[in-house]
């Protein structure tokens, strides 16, 4: 049967429905010249609304088949090779599918007689699945296109039924937040259990040892993993603590200097310069890390007779201060700017200086804010990833040291994902408890930030 | 006294006005030693060192009958043999086993492989042809023509020894080898070997990349604002739509790479390291930036404009669509761009979904295989050849030029469409 592709399926999906817009938009004409009355709204109204009726349902059918059917295939043959060797295991099974698969698209060669037919078969499965796909898809907007245009009359107004389309589609679309809100704890915790059923849920949270070396094979001798979170959390701390005694002082200053007391000039070359350096990507900040951070702060130790690893909490750190030195200054500068100027003339008119006015009138009015500027800045340094990874060990060592090497939860994640491990490896799944553990941290974080500056914000409104 | 105590309370503002002025000179300190020490790494890479040989190809030798170049005979002929016999035409000298090992060590491993790239462009004739060729050197000789790899460490320390020194130098006086710019950095995708790997791979995957993102963001991002703009009745489902949105702008990136891994990848079964899924995960966590943008965008828009397009008929919707987008649209594409510009530097999502696997073919579709050039800069830095870290400046500077300008291009459509109503 003929392969039907995608694109071609969803620009012919596009024509019919554009047929029946045009369609509906002349013919609601001819129906109301008929009836001796104007239509009750435009033409171009019954356009739209047999537009969305095509369109809309098959999209969906589109979306859900080009998802959903190769993924059924692949079960349906899952299942035949199961049957054809009842023996083999699970893993084995999956190897052979993926073999049938890159053979039936001509990826690797092969002369084994049972893949080969097993490959055409499934060639052929999936070409009619992609012939029906097409078929239906195109049947199904025209049918319904032909079906709601030839119902429309001029007495209906289409132009209420095809907004209180549209306001659903918006509100399907506002969502969305909270669906991928939902999508990130569902999966996070629905992999999280499955870790919790291989390793105990105390053992993980309060753990000492963090050492995620499984037996790469099962029937292979070693150690098991030990996943206790204690060290890798406190090498997380370890650099967002660093990091923050960079970028608070560094940041609060620029912003009080920035809001109090610069010039509009200095101002406008200095914020928008500030901007480039928060709009850096976290991997060049990595690299700088890496390569000339480390090895400076390692020069500078050995000098001082200090024995400073290659990887040291505190060049990590520091590069990261640098990157959220900007993300302070400028939260941290609305804040200062939304205090009202009436406080700063009352103190001012009682004789106070400027310095004065801000150390007991201005910054104790922020302060809420300013917390909330702080907070959302160590989430972001607990959950920054590219600095740790590229400059930070992935040893976990116990340790409060900045001169020795730790390493971190987002550091781990990595490293436990990227490779080719399996997808239902202990290891694997320890990543989701990380990556949990690293939402509900942050989650909690941004919260309590968010309600302290909303606070201060309905204060001064 | 009092004169005393005004002196020390005016040294008081003098010295925090210090403090600021010395915080904003250590930002942009650093801010320049950043760009500085990368553009220093990195501007050495624009030139490449290449050599010069005469080879003769017998075109009979390559193509069909019918005269048209055979793919298997090209695969199969011995370019390697041919690039190194005419290398070995200018040292004579060289007869030993161990000795042409050393002196092969100096050009590049691929070098049979690039001649045949160029052969096969060139689509000669029948009979013998006699060309002169620029091929690559090995990245060692190339880093010690740029003066990278430092000659005073112990000659067993180092990754080039003095014979082969001695050669590069006789070749560089003959004028049969010299730097010159390498096009293949531009020109090519990813490779093991430092001299034959491009930037051009990424670019396209990054392309591919956040074209799905800005075809799956803004459409929702704008349907959401309006919807929460004008349509949605306050309540508890509104607000906390609101509070999502606010938090999910700062979920840790990682956190959505996760997320795309367990739902599209392992959920929907969709393939790893293709730009779709990359484009997916950053759409979703670009989102809250664009709907926060445009929200506010809509929301400067004078609500006069809105009520006399519904005085004079017109429906909640037209009024949104017809009036107030049109001119929110500045704003909208400003918070775009922005946001943009983040998902083009982000790295840590696309490593969850396996965008950081080695590919050599630039990528043509969105199910290909594909890396980002954030990702690239990360593989490359990881590498242990020095001429990758070269490459990786280099190609820092071009995604930090390239982000920079797409910033400054917010500010200029935000300064030029800002209107004071």
């Amino acid at each position: 049967m003929q392969n039907i592709p995608l694109s071609f399926v969803f620009f012919m999906l596009i024509g019919v429905s554009l047929f029946f817009y045009f369609y509906s938009k002349n013919n609601i004409l001819k129906k109301a010249a008929f009836v001796g009355q104007r239509s009750k709204a435009l033409p171009s109204h019954y356009g739209q609304q047999s537009f969305l009726w095509a369109f809309i349902p098959s999209a969906i059918i589109l979306l859900f088949l080009t998802i959903g059917g190769p993924n059924y295939i692949d079960q349906l043959f899952y299942n035949k090779i199961q049957e054809l060797n009842p023996k083999l295991n699970q893993s084995f099974v999956s190897l052979i599918l993926a073999k049938v698969i890159n053979v039936s698209n001509g990826k690797i060669a092969t002369d084994d007689e049972k893949i080969l037919s097993l490959a055409s078969d499934y060639k052929a499965a999936l070409d009619q699945l992609y012939f029906y796909r097409g078929l239906v898809v195109i049947l199904c907007a025209a049918l319904v296109g032909m079906f709601v245009s030839s119902l429309q009359s001029p007495r209906a107004n289409a132009r209420e039924n095809v907004e209180k389309f549209i306001i659903n589609i918006f509100f399907v679309s506002a969502v969305i937040a909270i669906f991928t809100t939902g999508a990130i704890i569902l999966s996070l915790l629905f992999e999280a259990l499955r870790f919790f059923s291989l390793y105990n849920f105390f053992d993980f949270l309060f753990g000492l040892h963090w050492a995620p070396n499984v037996a790469i094979r099962s029937d292979q001798v070693a150690a098991a993993g030990s996943f206790g979170m204690i060290p890798v959390l406190v090498g997380t701390l370890l650099i967002s603590f660093i990091a923050m005694c960079v970028a608070i002082p560094i940041g609060l200053f620029s912003a009080i200097y920035l809001a109090e007391f610069a010039s509009p000039r200095t101002r406008d070359f200095v914020k928008p310069t500030l901007e480039i350096l928060a709009g850096i990507p976290t991997v060049v900040y990595g690299y700088f890390a890496a390569l000339t951070a480390a090895p400076f702060f390692r020069e500078i130790g050995f000098s001082l007779g200090l024995d400073v690893s290659s990887e040291s909490a505190l060049a990590a750190g520091a590069v990261m201060g640098i990157m959220i030195i900007p993300f302070i200054s400028s939260l941290s500068d609305d804040v200062i700017r939304a205090v009202p100027q009436s406080l700063r003339d009352g103190s001012m008119g009682l004789g106070a200086t400027k310095a004065e006015t801000i150390y007991n009138v201005v910054l104790p009015a922020a302060i809420p804010g300013l917390v909330g500027a702080v907070l959302l800045a160590v989430s972001r340094a607990i959950g920054e990833t590219m600095i740790v990874v590229m400059a930070a060990g992935l040893s976990a060592s116990l340790t409060v040291n900045p001169l020795d090497s730790v390493t971190t939860v987002t550091v781990q994640i990595v490293s436990l994902l990227t490779g080719d491990t399996e997808f239902d490896d202990i290891k694997t799944l320890s990543a989701f408890g990380l990556g949990l553990a690293l939402f509900f941290f942050t989650l909690l974080l941004n919260i309590f930030a968010l309600s302290i500056s909303r606070r201060l914000a309905e204060r001064y409104d | 006294m009092i004169r005393k105590s005004i002196q020390s309370r005016r040294a008081r503002e003098t010295r925090l006005k210090i403090y600021g002025i010395t915080s904003i000179c250590f930002a942009l300190i650093m801010l320049a030693t950043l760009l500085i020490s990368i553009g220093l790494n990195g501007y050495s890479a624009l030139q490449q060192a290449y050599f010069k040989v005469d080879i003769s190809v017998n075109m009979d030798k390559l193509v069909d009958d019918s005269g048209t170049i055979n793919k298997n005979k090209m695969n199969l002929f011995n370019w390697d043999g041919l690039v190194k016999s005419a290398l070995r035409e200018f040292f004579p000298e060289v007869k030993e086993r161990d000795e042409k090992k050393e002196l092969f060590a100096i050009i590049s491993a691929n070098a049979g492989y690039d001649l045949k790239e160029i052969v096969k462009k060139k689509a000669l004739g029948s009979g013998s042809h006699t060309m002169s060729v620029w091929l690559h050197l090995s990245d060692d000789a190339d880093q010690y023509l740029k003066g990278r790899l430092s000659i005073d460490i112990p000659e067993e320390d180092r990754r080039i020894n003095n014979k082969q020194i001695a050669w590069v130098n006789s070749l560089v006086e003959r004028d049969i080898a010299k730097l010159k710019f390498n096009k293949t950095f531009f020109t090519s995708a990813d490779s093991r070997e430092p001299e034959s790997a491009g930037i051009l791979g990424s670019v396209v995957g990054s392309a591919l990349t956040l074209f799905v993102t800005v075809m799956f963001a803004l459409p929702l991002a704008v349907m959401a604002s309006i919807y929460l703009e004008y349509f949605a009745k306050p309540g508890r489902i509104t607000d906390f739509i609101e509070v999502n949105i606010n938090n999910l702008a700062a979920v840790p990136s990682i956190v959505f790479g996760l997320l795309g891994l367990s739902v599209f990848l392992s959920t929907f079964g969709l393939p790893r390291s293709a730009p779709l899924v990359g484009g997916l995960v950053l759409g979703l966590m670009t989102l809250p930036t664009i709907i926060i943008a445009s929200r506010a965008s809509i929301r400067s828009i004078p609500p006069s404009i809105r009520e006399a397009a519904l005085g004079l008929g017109a429906s909640k919707m037209q009024a949104a669509m017809h009036h107030v987008l049109p001119l929110a649209a500045p704003g909208i594409l400003t918070g775009t761009i922005i946001g943009m510009a983040q998902a083009l530097g982000e790295t840590a999502p696309l490593l969850m979904i396996g965008m950081v696997a080695f590919i050599i073919d630039i990528p043509t579709t969105f199910t290909s295989s594909a890396t980002a050039m954030p990702v690239q800069i990360y593989m490359w830095s990881d590498s242990a050849e020095r001429a990758f870290y070269e490459r990786s400046s280099l190609a820092i500077l071009f995604l930090v030029a390239f982000l920079i300008s797409m910033n400054l291009l917010a500010v200029v459509l935000r300064k030029k469409f800002e209107k004071k109503w």
